[in-house]
């Protein structure tokens, strides 16, 4: 009986662990930010809060907005 | 490879095949308007202004830069650049980006160049009257030499 609870309990942990981290990666996709493409083939990703998005994402959110 | 064609038809194909594009501009080499589907040239030039000014300052973080995406909760805002050209484009929010680099690429380069780096070939989709492009010319045909022996025997 008291294996069975043990197991359920790691079940409900694992289960939970997995659920947050699929929510936070939905989050992270959600979130604001800019991707630069290299010639070489080497991508950059300024995430917003950093001082690179914050240069680049008025410029796009302008755009956005009054196209 | 796709054969040269006129932007509007290039611009009214990328749509068609990518619903989440939403707007799109293309700039011709020297920064003339190439093509958009926008109905007012204006607009469209303030797409690639945009465009412009987001590659100007992500090159002082990336040099060498090809193409970037920045993405808002509104929307994306994608720019390739391919040598002297550029397609600048809006897209719905989270969209394929791959997907949409890959389409932009591929109607950026399909796009016969104005001659000059002008908008000669340019139009907007609500213009609709676009300079027909010349057809690209075909490979002559070489003739299959004569079967003389077979006949012979034949």
């Amino acid at each position: 009986m008291a294996r069975r609870k043990v197991i359920t309990g790691v079940l409900l942990a694992a289960g939970s662990v997995a659920g947050s981290l699929l929510v936070r990666r939905r989050a992270a996709r959600k979130q604001a930010h800019v991707d630069l493409y290299g010639a070489d083939g080497t991508m950059h990703s300024f995430t917003e809060g950093t001082p690179e998005a914050e240069r680049l994402l008025p410029i796009a959110n302008d755009l956005l907005a009054t196209l | 490879m796709l054969a040269p064609m006129d932007a509007t038809q290039a611009i009214a194909d990328l749509t068609e095949i990518s619903p989440q594009v939403r707007r799109v501009a293309v700039a011709e080499a020297g920064g003339a308007l190439g093509g958009s589907n926008f109905p007012d040239e204006e607009a469209a030039k303030r797409l690639l202004d945009g465009a412009q000014r987001l590659l100007e300052a992500a090159e002082e973080l990336r040099p060498e830069l090809t193409q970037l995406e920045a993405a808002t909760t509104a929307g994306s805002v994608f720019v390739v650049r391919d040598g002297d050209r550029l397609i600048a484009a809006t897209t719905s929010p989270e969209p394929t980006v791959g997907l949409v680099f890959y389409d932009l690429k591929t109607c950026l380069r399909s796009i016969d160049p104005a001659p000059g780096g002008g908008a000669g070939k340019a139009g907007t989709s609500a213009e609709g009257g676009s300079v027909e492009p010349t057809p690209p010319k075909k490979p002559a045909r070489r003739r299959a030499p004569k079967k003389e022996a077979a006949d012979g025997e034949a």
